[in-house]
């Protein structure tokens, strides 16, 4: 699929977060999804009566590009709401550059909502019943999750420690990003000693349950050069599904991570060294170690190792979740749109304090269900192209 | 070929386990067994399937316990059958924390309640592999 894309034949323009953290009570889903659509718009300079394709998923409403339409009053001549958990929106990315090349619309908007802290998980993202599953009571999806880290642990001697780096890392993070939700400084000992959930995961080797969300602006390279930001061009995309059920992964330390980067590398012609940030889906601890190996920044089995001492906090390594991720920023249910909101701003310079020097390109993953699907794009700017 | 209006693959399961066995799906066209039970076969979409009883022996693949406020930790285990295909189910009969990956187990049929089908659960088989 993704041959037939060009790279930078289009452009994120306009991106934007929707109120974060805990919302008034009785505010919809689509209330966050319309407030970020407008506020993405405003940061480009695009009107509502320009948008001509609408691509939406959520958990709380079944038909989203159907009930957004409706709710902005308008008639989008595109519209996809493929939903494929968390990272339905890299998809959509790459979903909206095919209708982009082919002419079908000019200005796309990928939208998401989530009232999942007001209204609880529970409500919010009902589970399936599953008669091979469901019986034997996994806290789902956390406990898909911690069996993929219980496996990697067992294969490759990554340790609770290490998965203890993740949480501190991204914390450290999110203390220099004005709108994550935690704000306190965390310890090794703490995330180690913290509620178990799912061994070998504590409450903090898992995301948060936030209300939020978002929306980013897409068009072609051409129009996006008249707008009020610099474009960020997308480079390269992939994507891939694996299973949709956690007993039907076929290896519990590979995610089609390693599929979809080499997809988007190829498409993007570059390569891991050229890329200067990284936003990698973190429901989970395990899920930064086994994306930094599947997309080639590590060697297999060595995601642990390379965590430790700081390997991915400020200052470390690699230059990874520097909004301070689905652990510490933000995580409304399905986190795929934010993960791209930052790489986006790093790319425009736009971070402040936890700016990357020099942040070219950058590569946001995105993961969904229980390991399931897996999409990478690949974000640059005009001196990258 | 499955007749879906006579009966379901998980109705065949089912029926099996309320006797006391495990059984599994093999494609006859390629030979390999998979899990759960289906009306066509994975990847080769074969109608051409040939339902068999497990020896009930498996290797915990890996583990998990989960902990619900207010209840004793509960294991969670994906299960590598000999025969070739994966099941999620509980290792019992054993503190949870202890089952560990590469433990052999045996299975037990678990005759559920009003509201659960019976469903394949483990114990340790006590040899090692």
């Amino acid at each position: 699929m993704t041959e037939m894309l060009k790279r930078g034949s289009i452009a994120v323009v306009g991106a934007a977060e929707s109120d974060l953290g805990q919302v008034a009570p009785h505010t919809s889903p689509v209330d966050l999804m319309a407030q970020a659509t407008l506020r993405a718009l405003d940061d480009c300079g695009l009107q509502l009566k320009d948008v001509d394709a609408l691509y939406v998923a959520a958990t709380q409403v079944r038909m989203g590009p159907m009930s957004l339409a409706e709710y902005l009053g308008i008639k989008p001549k595109v519209f996809d709401g493929t939903q494929i958990g968390g990272s339905s929106f890299m998809t959509h990315v790459a979903h909206a550059q095919m209708a982009i090349q082919l002419g079908l619309c000019e200005v796309a908007v990928i939208a998401y909502g989530s009232t999942q802290r007001s209204v609880s998980r529970a409500a919010a993202s009902p589970r399936e019943f599953n008669p091979y599953e469901t019986p034997y009571r996994p806290i789902l999806p956390i406990s898909a999750y911690a069996m993929a880290a219980a496996r990697h642990m067992h294969q490759y001697g990554t340790t609770r420690e290490h998965l203890a780096e993740v949480a501190v890392a991204a914390r450290k993070w999110a203390l220099m990003n004005p709108k994550a939700w935690e704000k306190e400084p965390l310890t090794i000992e703490q995330a180690l000693n913290a509620r178990m959930v799912s061994y070998p995961f504590t409450v903090r080797d898992c995301c948060l349950v936030v209300d939020g969300g978002g929306a980013i602006v897409l068009t072609s390279a051409a129009r996006a050069k008249s707008l009020k930001k610099k474009p960020v061009y997308v480079l390269g995309v992939g994507e891939t599904l694996s299973h949709a059920n956690i007993s039907s992964m076929p290896d519990f330390t590979v995610t089609g991570a390693a599929i979809s980067g080499p997809q988007a590398f190829k498409m993007a012609g570059v390569t891991q060294k050229d890329v200067k940030m990284l936003s990698l889906y973190d429901a989970f601890t395990i899920t930064p170690i086994l994306f930094l190996e599947d997309l080639g920044f590590v060697p297999k089995g060595e995601g642990g190792r390379f965590v430790a001492n700081g390997g991915i906090a400020p200052g470390g390594k690699l230059a990874v979740n520097t909004s301070g991720g689905g652990l510490s920023y933000c995580h409304p249910g399905m986190y795929g749109l934010l993960v791209m909101i930052e790489a986006i701003r790093q790319v425009r310079g736009e971070c402040g304090e936890r700016q990357v020097k020099g942040c070219d390109v950058a590569l946001a993953h995105g993961n969904g269900g229980v390991m399931s699907s897996q999409c990478t794009v690949i974000f640059g700017s005009e001196n990258a192209l | 070929m499955t007749d879906l209006m006579k009966q379901s693959p998980l109705g065949t399961y089912v029926e099996h386990l309320k006797k006391g066995e495990f059984a599994y799906q093999v494609c006859k066209d390629d030979g390999k067994a998979f899990f759960y039970p289906r009306a066509v076969a994975p990847g080769s979409g074969s109608r051409n399937l040939e339902w068999r009883v497990s020896k009930g022996l498996g290797t915990v693949y890996t583990t998990t316990v989960v902990h619900y406020k207010g209840e004793a930790p509960l294991n969670v285990a994906m299960i590598d059958m000999d025969e070739g295909f994966r099941l999620m189910s509980r290792v019992e009969d054993i503190d949870p924390m202890q089952v560990k990956i590469g433990m052999r187990v045996k299975f037990r049929a678990h005759p559920g309640d009003e509201k659960t089908l019976p469903y394949p659960v483990f114990t340790p088989a006590g040899e090692t592999k």
